[in-house]
């Protein structure tokens, strides 16, 4: 699949996808039953995965090892509901995978597993270091004159690690202008608010700061996504895109509300949410 | 790579780590996607060379070992065959996470080289000197770890290391002018220990430069009527558990490392020998658990008893306990 152009209906696509990772994203959550996962954050990326996966990244539906795919880094290992939910759509995964989410034996652990035969193409979970995974990658593509991008996505509480500064500056260093930051700045980390705990600030501005491109989105904005991940950017430099979003988005009980940063779903809970689901799109 | 008496002397004249540097020269001539990444230690690691021959295989990420690591497995999945290098604690302690995530559990074909591990950095104080990096990559499941005796021996498991098809720690240790264990070339193997001396008493199992100063106590031991053996366990991880096993009919067992006494070489023997109820007494030779006191290296050595001489006494003393 090649990257798209832009148009009303691709962006309708995006949306639909996204909302079917949505419910998929709240299946898992309350197949899992017993074990909690970490709501908050898989939601608050669904729409930029559904954007990457559905729109922006190269990709070839039938062979996830493409040696000519695009290659996605999910560094906020935790964002795993909306991960494997966008590798569902794209049918790496299928139904009865997501299934198995949370249960003994899985391969869909609560933190992804490398497993480049289901698209997975690292292990995350330890914040902090896919960034670092991605200057490696980005760097091999450039010495093999290969034109595929790297996308790495952060979280904004993530960005508390010091090895992503590490990091950000080499990407500066080696010019590696193959290479997307995606920071999901959602407000909050495991403890609350980022103000409250340890702010990042500006990322975009920080970013500039460090000899990257950046810019702010919104990051529940499809077309906007869809824009700022496709301009031309200064050669030279890697892309930093701050996209602002709601932890829990999409779903009331979740929005803004960090109780629901890992925990479990009750069956009258649930209920209430595919409700919301189906109520028809505002149009 | 074949060793022979010419090359084996002349590296020994400049220790293991600027062998480390010369012998990667030599393999970037075979290895197309080699990549060698230091963490501002070009000079250190004797690679100044390698640096101006071959600039495409050559990184230096600064100094920022966790980057390095993830730079490096993020390389090595896309099919290069990577060298990291610092100096031994940075390699090992100041990544560590980053080394449990991406080499034990992601199972990353890195090989970390440590440069002037245990003792020999002394006078610097022991933020460089090593001697808890086996203890803790030892813990971490699916690292190879390796501690070459001399300087052929280096080039020998800098070989096996880049043929090896998962994450290797090699421990550099010694100073210029190391003593040559290896003169000849010989069969390396990682995994399989090599028996350099035999003898009816006692066995001792070291490994670095501790296999030279064995060798002069096994000497200084046959002068005085205790027969021992010398067994050269260059690799730590896995353990020759099958050449230990050979050695239980000895009256004494004697590891000796330049490493804590936790955790390393004489702790994975222990944990072996700890199955049989029949076995001899092993005495585990290595620095006691503290940091060390600021002095040169041969003075550290005679200090925590790892020179031919200190070794031989207290390989004694233990065989006096035995009657």
């Amino acid at each position: 699949m090649e990257s798209g152009v832009l148009t009303k209906s691709l962006i309708r696509d995006i949306e639909d996808m996204a909302a079917r990772m949505r419910k998929s994203a709240l299946d898992m959550a309350f197949s899992a039953r017993g074990s909690a996962s970490h709501i908050g954050a898989g939601m608050s990326i669904i729409d930029i995965l559904a954007v990457l996966y559905g729109g922006v990244m190269k990709l070839n539906k039938s062979d996830p090892l493409w040696g000519g795919r695009d290659r996605f880094i999910l560094s906020k290992g935790h964002g795993v509901l909306g991960y494997y939910a966008a590798l569902a759509e794209v049918g790496y995964l299928s139904k009865k995978d997501l299934e198995t989410f949370e249960k003994p034996g899985t391969f869909l652990a609560g933190h992804p597993v490398k497993n480049l035969e289901r698209g997975i193409e690292f292990t995350n979970g330890s914040l902090g270091m896919g960034l670092s995974l991605g200057v490696g990658v980005a760097l091999a593509m450039k010495k093999k004159g290969n034109a595929n991008k790297v996308y790495v996505l952060m979280g904004d509480g993530e960005c508390n690690e010091g090895s992503v500064w590490e990091a950000v500056m080499s990407a500066a260093q080696f010019k590696l202008d193959n290479l997307v930051a995606i920071a999901d700045c959602n407000s909050f980390q495991l403890g609350g608010r980022n103000e409250d705990i340890m702010s990042v600030g500006d990322m975009a501005e920080k970013a500039r700061s460090f000899g990257w491109s950046a810019v702010t989105v919104d990051g529940h904005d499809a077309e906007r996504l869809y824009e700022s991940l496709t301009a031309s950017y200064e050669k030279c430099k890697p892309l930093m895109i701050a996209a602002m979003t709601i932890k829990g988005k999409g779903f009331s009980l979740f929005e803004s509300d960090n109780r629901w940063h890992h925990a479990m779903i009750s069956k009258s809970q649930y209920d209430s949410l595919t409700g919301e689901l189906e109520r028809p799109r505002q149009l | 790579m074949i060793i022979n008496e010419a090359l084996s002397k002349s590296w020994s004249r400049v220790g293991q780590r600027a062998t480390f540097g010369l012998v990667m020269i030599e393999l970037a001539t075979e290895i197309d996607d080699l990549m060698v990444i230091s963490a501002d230690v070009s000079t250190s690691a004797g690679l100044d060379r390698f640096k101006s021959a071959y600039t495409e295989k050559y990184l230096d990420v600064g100094i920022a070992e966790q980057n390095m690591m993830g730079i490096a497995t993020g390389l090595a999945s896309e099919g290069y065959s990577v060298f990291t290098t610092s100096f031994a604690p940075f390699q090992t302690m100041r990544c560590c996470e980053q080394i449990r995530v991406n080499l034990g559990y992601m199972g990353s074909k890195v090989c970390m080289v440590g440069l002037a591990s245990g003792l020999v950095s002394g006078i610097l104080g022991n933020t460089h000197c090593c001697f808890e990096d086996v203890g803790v990559l030892r813990s971490i499941p699916g690292i190879t770890i390796i501690t070459p005796a001399d300087c052929a021996e280096a080039a020998k498991a800098i070989c096996a290391a880049q043929r090896h098809p998962g994450p290797v720690y090699l421990r550099l240790t010694g100073s210029s002018r190391t003593p040559i264990v290896y003169g000849d070339d010989y069969d390396f193997e990682i995994g399989k220990a090599i028996s350099l001396r035999e003898g009816s008493d006692v066995a001792i199992i070291a490994n670095g430069m501790m296999i030279h100063e064995s060798i002069v106590a096994s000497d200084l031991l046959e002068k005085a009527g205790v027969s021992a053996a010398v067994v050269d366990m260059h690799t730590i991880k896995p353990l020759d558990t099958e050449t230990v096993g050979r050695l239980l009919s000895k009256k004494l067992i004697v590891t000796v490392e330049e490493h804590s006494i936790l955790g390393g070489l004489g702790s994975a023997v222990a944990e072996f020998l700890s199955e049989f109820a029949d076995r001899p007494p092993l005495k585990i030779i290595g620095i006691p658990d503290s940091f060390v006191e600021i002095a040169e290296y041969r003075e550290l050595l005679e200090r925590y008893h790892l020179t031919g001489e200190t070794i031989a006494r207290t390989v004694s003393g233990a065989m006096e306990k035995l009657h």
